[in-house]
């Protein structure tokens, strides 16, 4: 009796979350996928034809702003990964004894909507608004400049957004890195530089795979800063699919679209992961 | 504090095989206070000390004494909050850690755990530009000298204790660093493999010729391994000596508790004859150490002896030169070797006294019986005169 209970006991524990998954995730993604290979319109209802032509139109019609995301995307993730590893790093060693501090300075915007945030940096950037105004004023910009509305302003917001979830993986990285194996280079004649080259940055590999991981797929497919701070010309794969399934209730169009974004973005990841090598480099770290 | 030379001549041949003449390390005037919490925290109170080349030198102390902040000191990773450090003769003070030519093996290893053994070990080579061949002929010569010839693919991770304990010395040992710094570097490994660690430690500190400076808080480590020993507390040196002298002529009180086991004895000389002090404790007993001139009948002196030199008798001595105490058998522990007995003797202290198991079946005497107790004049040791 104790024997069954104790075989059963992994699976009782994995049954919540994995019932909630199946409805949740699993459920979805199949019928998704179903209606991405349907054929008919909102009228007459859609019927399963294994229609793969949806996949063809999808690429065909939208390849600029697929592309689009993924390059904003890649410039984003680059971007946070320059800007947050400086942060993470002195957060890190430097912090001392106020490192929870600063940990929850980086996440109070959180304790604000993404949305309200965003049209804040709307009121922010434009034309007339607290930034643009006193510099055309003093006649630093011609009276013409703006920013909203240009991938500038889209990138921006993208950043902005993610850099959270790009300084707080990096940080735990940074963090679990014996302060003596940093000294043991220097002890080895290594100058910081080189230290910096040759262990710690190694080291938070991981971290900075988490966090591309955290923002490169989320900030492909976001829909919320090119839809506040973008124009037509800025339209991302995110905006595309909201339209097609809530405005034009094209659903096989948005779900074909929905699945294709999905497995660029899984293949990158997977490419990815492959040239770092990261199951070692995670391996490293974990002891 | 008492301070003496190197008991033996030691081979001064330094890194590159060359005579320098000036001692490896040496401190001068160095105190060291930290701060934390806005107080200063004193660690080196005060350091005064000259390694020579070739030495297997030990700071033996307590924890907390300060033995790690002497340590990166040399190494670099401490500046003195005032005085100087040389290495060789050249002032370092203000050198940084990457500019010394010291290597220091960590009492956690501090392993690069993202590179295999031989990135490790190759890794201060790389730094000095040492040429491709060069650093794989040294590495090898190296990884056969530690016993790790095979292992060059191994991350840290996929090694036992003992394997990383060595991947860290050859890491620091390949390149031929002026000395070799080395912190606790067996307190992690089992006794077993620590046993055999320190037999390893000497011969390799015998076959490469370099300084040796070892932080041990064991006594026993302390002992067996070294040329000369530091011993610390709370930030000072209160002996500096071969591990004979240290072990034999305790300088203070605490030197005489900290390495072995001492029987003290507080009591006042009642007269001094040809530079032998005699304290009469009571008809019959008496104690006789050797003293200085300088001591006076009627003065107050600390006696201490070691357990294995006192002799343990059922009846009283006919004519001893030495030492003799009356006492009460309170304790008796076999321990195969020897049996100690604790003995409270009226010379107002309990003596402890080893006795070796050398032909006796039997214990000379056991607990609750009368004894006396006996040693030669030159095995008691005045301390602080
Ligand atoms: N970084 C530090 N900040 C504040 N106090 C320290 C620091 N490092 C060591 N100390 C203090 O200095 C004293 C000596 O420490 P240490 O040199 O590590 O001793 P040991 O190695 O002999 O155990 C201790 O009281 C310790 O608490
Ligand atoms: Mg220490």
């Amino acid at each position: 009796m104790n024997r069954v209970k104790r075989t059963l006991a992994p699976y009782l524990l994995v049954l919540p979350g994995g019932l909630w998954l199946l409805l949740f995730f699993v459920v979805p993604m199949v019928t998704m996928f179903s209606l991405s290979l349907q054929q008919g319109d909102i009228i007459n209802g859609y019927r399963f034809t294994g229609h793969w032509q949806n996949y063809l139109d999808a690429i065909t019609d939208y390849r600029v702003q697929l592309i689009r995301s993924l390059v904003y995307g890649l410039i984003t993730t680059v971007a946070l990964i320059v800007m947050s590893f400086p942060v993470a790093y002195w957060i890190a060693f430097y912090g001392g004894r106020r490192k929870p501090t600063y940990l929850f300075l980086v996440l109070l915007p959180f304790f604000v909507s993404f949305v309200l945030r965003t049209i804040s940096w709307r009121q922010i950037l434009t034309d007339d608004g607290m930034l643009l105004h006193p510099l055309k004023e003093a006649g630093l910009l011609s009276p013409g400049f703006h920013i909203l509305g240009t991938p500038y302003a889209v990138i921006f917001g993208l950043i902005y957004n993610f850099l959270p979830f790009m300084v707080l993986p990096i940080y735990v990285a940074l963090e679990r890195i014996d302060p003596r194996v940093v000294e043991a280079a220097r002890d080895l004649y290594a100058a910081p530089m080189t230290v910096f080259r040759r262990v710690v940055f190694p080291l938070a590999l991981p971290g900075v795979f988490a966090g591309v991981l955290m923002t490169f797929v989320p900030a492909s497919s976001d829909y919320v800063n090119s839809g506040v701070l973008g124009s037509s010309s800025t339209t991302m794969i995110g905006q595309v699919v909201q339209a097609q399934a809530l405005a034009n209730s094209n659903y096989p169009m948005a779900s074909a679209l929905s699945f294709f974004l999905m497995a660029v973005l899984l293949t990158g990841v997977f490419a990815y992961a492959r040239v770092l090598g990261t199951e070692d480099v995670m391996n490293a770290a974990a002891r | 504090m008492t301070t003496s030379p190197p008991h033996h001549a030691v081979t001064a041949r330094s890194a590159g095989g060359e005579r320098t003449g000036h001692p490896a390390i040496q401190f001068a005037g160095v105190r060291k206070q930290y701060l934390s919490h806005g107080e200063a925290v004193p660690a080196v109170k005060s350091l005064d000390l000259s390694i020579a080349q070739g030495e297997f030198f030990s700071l033996l102390g307590p924890s907390g004494c300060g033995k790690t902040t002497t340590m990166r000191m040399i190494a670099g990773f401490e500046a003195p909050t005032t005085g100087r450090v040389f290495l060789d003769g050249k002032d370092v003070t203000g050198v940084a850690a990457n500019k010394r030519d010291v290597n220091m093996v960590f009492q956690s290893y501090a392993l690069f755990p993202h590179l295999n053994v031989l990135q490790n070990v190759s890794f201060g080579l790389e730094r000095k530009k040492v040429g491709k061949a060069e650093i794989r002929r040294r590495v090898g010569e190296i990884l056969e000298i530690v016993s790790l010839t095979g292992m060059e693919k191994r991350h840290p991770r996929e090694m036992s204790g003992g394997q990383q304990q060595r991947v860290a010395l050859a890491r620091a040992l390949v390149n031929h660093p002026r000395a070799l710094l080395l912190d606790e570097p067996l307190g992690a490994l089992d006794l077993k493999l620590r046993q055999q660690m320190q037999i390893e430690l000497k011969r390799i500190q015998r076959e490469v010729g370099i300084t040796f400076v070892y932080v041990t808080h064991d006594q026993g480590e302390a002992l067996t391994m070294s040329d000369r020993i530091a011993v610390m507390n709370a930030g000072l040196i209160e002996q500096l000596g071969t591990p004979r002298e240290i072990y034999e002529k305790p300088a203070t009180r605490f030197v005489a508790g900290f390495i072995g086991t001492s029987n003290i004895v507080d009591g006042r000389v009642s007269r001094v004859e040809n530079g032998w002090a005699v304290l009469d404790v009571g008809p019959g007993e008496r104690i006789v150490a050797p003293v200085p001139g300088s001591v006076r009948a009627g003065q107050g002196i600390e006696v201490s002896v070691r357990p294995e030199k006192i002799g343990l008798h059922r009846t009283a001595p006919l004519q001893a030169a030495g030492s003799v105490l009356a006492g009460t058998v309170t304790e008796v522990v076999y321990h195969g070797t020897s049996t100690n007995y604790t003995v409270a003797t009226s010379a107002g202290s309990d003596f402890v006294v080893f006795d070796q198991n050398a032909h006796d079946a039997e214990d000379v005497a056991s607990r609750g019986e009368r004894v006396f107790l006996t040693w030669a004049p030159q095995h008691s040791y005045p301390i602080g005169v």
